[in-house]
């Protein structure tokens, strides 16, 4: 079994995190892994993204071909349209709705939103709102994890919330507590 | 053996780490940053006291590491592709020295130019120098390949180019790894004569590393790091270099048809490439960067058999590969692709919202622009993105120091106000000679240092002159009254304005240092203290 999928988002969004548990979990898991990331000049405020590949048998390519990729988890909706060209025919998008605009010329909700229902399997959430109603303003991309973990296949919830207790345990319980109502938010939410 | 989930970068730091590592010597750059800070992090590279602490440039770092390997001891180089034109000559006449305790050199060459001026490739430095490379497919390979090439530069008496490449370096993967064997004491080399580089030395050093280069070439034939992969069909033979060797089998995941040579080592095995020409009726050859195997197989006159890659268009000539484009080099259909979304724009990096570069290029704009002749040289780092709306700030952006040289030369070419625009680690790293120069011109240039603490396009790691910039433009040369210091903030435009304006008009070399935290390492800082 194997699942490509790929994180995107804006600079400073936080994608790596999510990469780093679900690299901990499939670790854990005996899984093999490959996550390619952008570093460097994008990181300032560009468009970011990480091909993440999770396997239970040999990886080759560091990167996704195209047309293969079972799923795209975006912090930011443009951005989740960016890497169509990637998605396999039967893949899914999982993506915030709330548009990060630091560009003159962001293109309108309505038009973003129709390219969305073009692409089919979405499933849209407002990350920040649900982060805020659980108390973590800033774990807006915990959220965006637990609505991947429902359809995430070789990693439970339970191991992903183990991979969030182990990623941010140096930070101190109350962190990793935040992170994890945050990641239960958007579990309960993806599920409706 | 203990699994780890490590990118190449890091791969590499732990391999040289466990070959008994006592020194790493870096300049940051994107794709190599991330080598030295796992070291810095790393416990067992305290607990030996292994030196990690960042070189003021490539240069620096080079020589410090290959007095480290006379000394006996381990070093490790690392950099940027770029990096390796400032290091090139202490590089190139490494050589020549050779090594006595093994020195390994990694560039990180970035094809496709994610945080780059070019995609020059540095396999290309390592034959030029007669030097053995290596350029490991995987993470596990880079991790295996680095302790080689430690007992290779012992064995040899030679450096060692390490070449990644973007996706390499910054791609993470499942490692096995085993344990750390010992440090080496401090012992001199065996033949002293060949570090005294004077003519007669270096000619008789010159003859024997053009013998040592064959046998570099017999071990790439047998170190087992360059496989040859039989196939049943031989219509066509593929020699795949580094992560190529990925994308190709990415498409045959029930193995190959066809024979493969997959190259992890330099110089190149000839023998293993005649058998592929014998056994094939073409050849298709993948690397990523410059089409250097390539080029040398096709060379000028005709071949035996037909060579492709991406020179003959059969690959993209420039750019990284993808499983796409080696996709379509085999022949293979394109996988169903749904159409690309006509509603998404491009997002540019952008400089923080709250830098103290806006700031600066806002003050600087406003002076700017009344002088219609003005000329602005700018230089590599976050502030190089001072280009983009809505700052248009400067002319030119070249490399690491340039900036200052150019408003320089512009200036001894009667370009007036002509103003040069840095930031403090590009300043250390190779602004100090150029600012040397155009006191001794005596030059009218406002030389400008954006001075954020830091080397912030990185990550925010120690920047080599914090605290003492003024000090040393002043014992450089710069009248003190022309050193002045200004903080970037919107409060103090006014100010700022004035000072830049009396010191376009001063007939001589002016420094002005825009002083104020990188926001970035600010907010960390802030967190630290925090935590603590």
């Amino acid at each position: 079994m194997k699942q490509d999928i790929i994180l995107c988002g804006v600079g400073g969004q936080g994608i790596l995190s999510i990469a780093t548990i679900i690299g901990w979990a499939a670790l854990d898991q005996n899984l093999q892994l490959k996550q390619a990331e952008v570093h460097g000049m994008s990181q300032r405020g560009g468009d970011v993204q990480s091909n993440l590949r999770v396997s239970d048998t040999t990886i080759n390519s560091d990167l996704i071909p195209k047309g293969a990729c079972d799923l795209i988890i975006s912090l930011e909706p443009m951005e989740a349209l960016r890497y169509v060209p990637y998605l396999a025919p039967n893949g899914w998008i999982i993506t915030n709705t709330q548009p990060f605009v630091n560009i003159p010329n962001y293109p309108e909700m309505d038009a973003v939103n129709a390219d969305l229902d073009r692409v089919g399997n979405v499933i849209r959430l407002d990350v920040d709102a649900l982060a805020k109603e659980v108390n973590s303003p800033r774990s807006a991309n915990m959220v965006l994890l637990g609505a991947a973990a429902s359809v995430l296949q070789m990693l439970t919830p339970e191991l992903l919330e183990d991979g969030i207790s182990h990623v941010f345990a140096r930070k101190g319980q109350a962190i990793v507590d935040t992170n994890i109502a945050a990641f239960r938010a958007g579990l309960a939410a993806a599920r409706k | 053996m203990k699994k780890n989930l490590l990118l190449g970068d890091e791969a590499l730091a732990l391999g040289a780490l466990h070959a008994g590592l006592s020194g790493v010597y870096a300049y940051p750059g994107t794709p190599s940053t991330e080598i030295t800070e796992f070291i810095q992090m790393n416990a067992l590279a305290r607990e030996r006291g292994v030196h990690s602490d960042w070189s003021a440039n490539e240069k620096t770092a080079m020589e410090a590491a290959l007095g480290a390997s006379y000394s006996g001891k381990r070093a490790l180089v690392c950099m940027k592709h770029v990096g390796m034109n400032v290091c090139a000559d202490a590089f190139v006449n490494s050589a020549m020295t050779g090594a006595n305790g093994g020195l390994v050199v990694t560039a990180c060459d970035d094809p496709s130019m994610h945080s780059s001026q070019n995609e020059q490739d540095s396999r290309f430095y390592a034959e030029f120098a007669m030097m053995p490379c290596f350029e490991p497919a995987s993470q596990q390979e880079t991790y295996t390949i680095i302790q080689a090439a430690y007992d290779f530069s012992e064995k040899h008496r030679i450096p060692v180019l390490m070449r990644l490449t973007t996706r390499m370096a910054h791609s993470r993967a499942v490692v096995e790894v085993g344990e750390a064997r010992e440090q080496n004491e401090i012992h001199f080399p065996e033949n002293p004569r060949q570090w005294v580089l004077l003519p007669a030395n270096a000619r008789v050093r010159n003859e024997q590393l053009i013998k040592d280069y064959a046998t570099f070439e017999q071990e790439a034939e047998t170190m087992g790091f360059n496989q040859y992969v039989d196939g049943k069909d031989h219509s066509v033979g593929i020699i795949a270099c580094g992560i190529a060797y990925n994308y190709l089998m990415e498409q045959y995941p029930d193995g190959c048809p066809f024979p493969v040579l997959k190259i992890q080592q330099y110089p190149l095995p000839t023998a293993m490439i005649q058998r592929l020409a014998r056994d094939c009726e073409r050849i298709i050859v993948m690397e990523e960067g410059q089409p250097l195997v390539e080029k040398r197989l096709v060379g000028l006159l005709p071949t035996p058999v037909k060579v492709s890659g991406r020179l003959d268009g059969t690959l993209p000539r420039t750019g990284e590969l993808s499983p796409d484009c080696v996709r379509a080099a085999m022949g293979l259909p394109e996988l169903p692709v749904k159409a690309a979304s006509q509603v998404t724009v491009p997002r540019p990096p952008a400089l923080c919202q709250g830098c103290g570069h806006r700031d600066f290029y806002t003050a600087l704009n406003n002076v700017i622009h009344t002088y219609p002749t003005a000329r602005v040289f700018s230089d590599i780092g976050c502030y190089t993105l001072g280009w983009l709306a809505p700052f248009h700030a400067f002319h030119t952006c070249v490399e690491m120091g340039s900036s200052f040289t150019m408003a320089l030369g512009a200036a001894i070419s009667g370009v007036h106000p002509s103003v040069a625009v840095i930031g403090d680690s590009t300043f250390t790293h190779s602004g100090m000679t150029g600012l040397l120069d155009a006191v001794n011109a005596k030059a009218q240039v406002t030389l400008c240092i954006s001075d954020n603490l830091t080397t912030g396009m990185t990550g925010g790691q120690d920047s080599a002159g914090t605290g003492r910039l003024e000090s040393i433009c002043m014992g450089i040369g710069v009248e003190p009254e022309h050193v002045r210091v200004i903080v970037p903030l919107p409060k103090n435009y006014e100010e700022m304005e004035r000072v830049i304006r009396e010191e376009i008009e001063y007939k001589g070399v002016s420094v002005i240092i825009a002083r104020r935290e990188c926001i970035q390492t600010l907010k960390r800082h802030a967190a630290a203290k925090k935590v603590v």
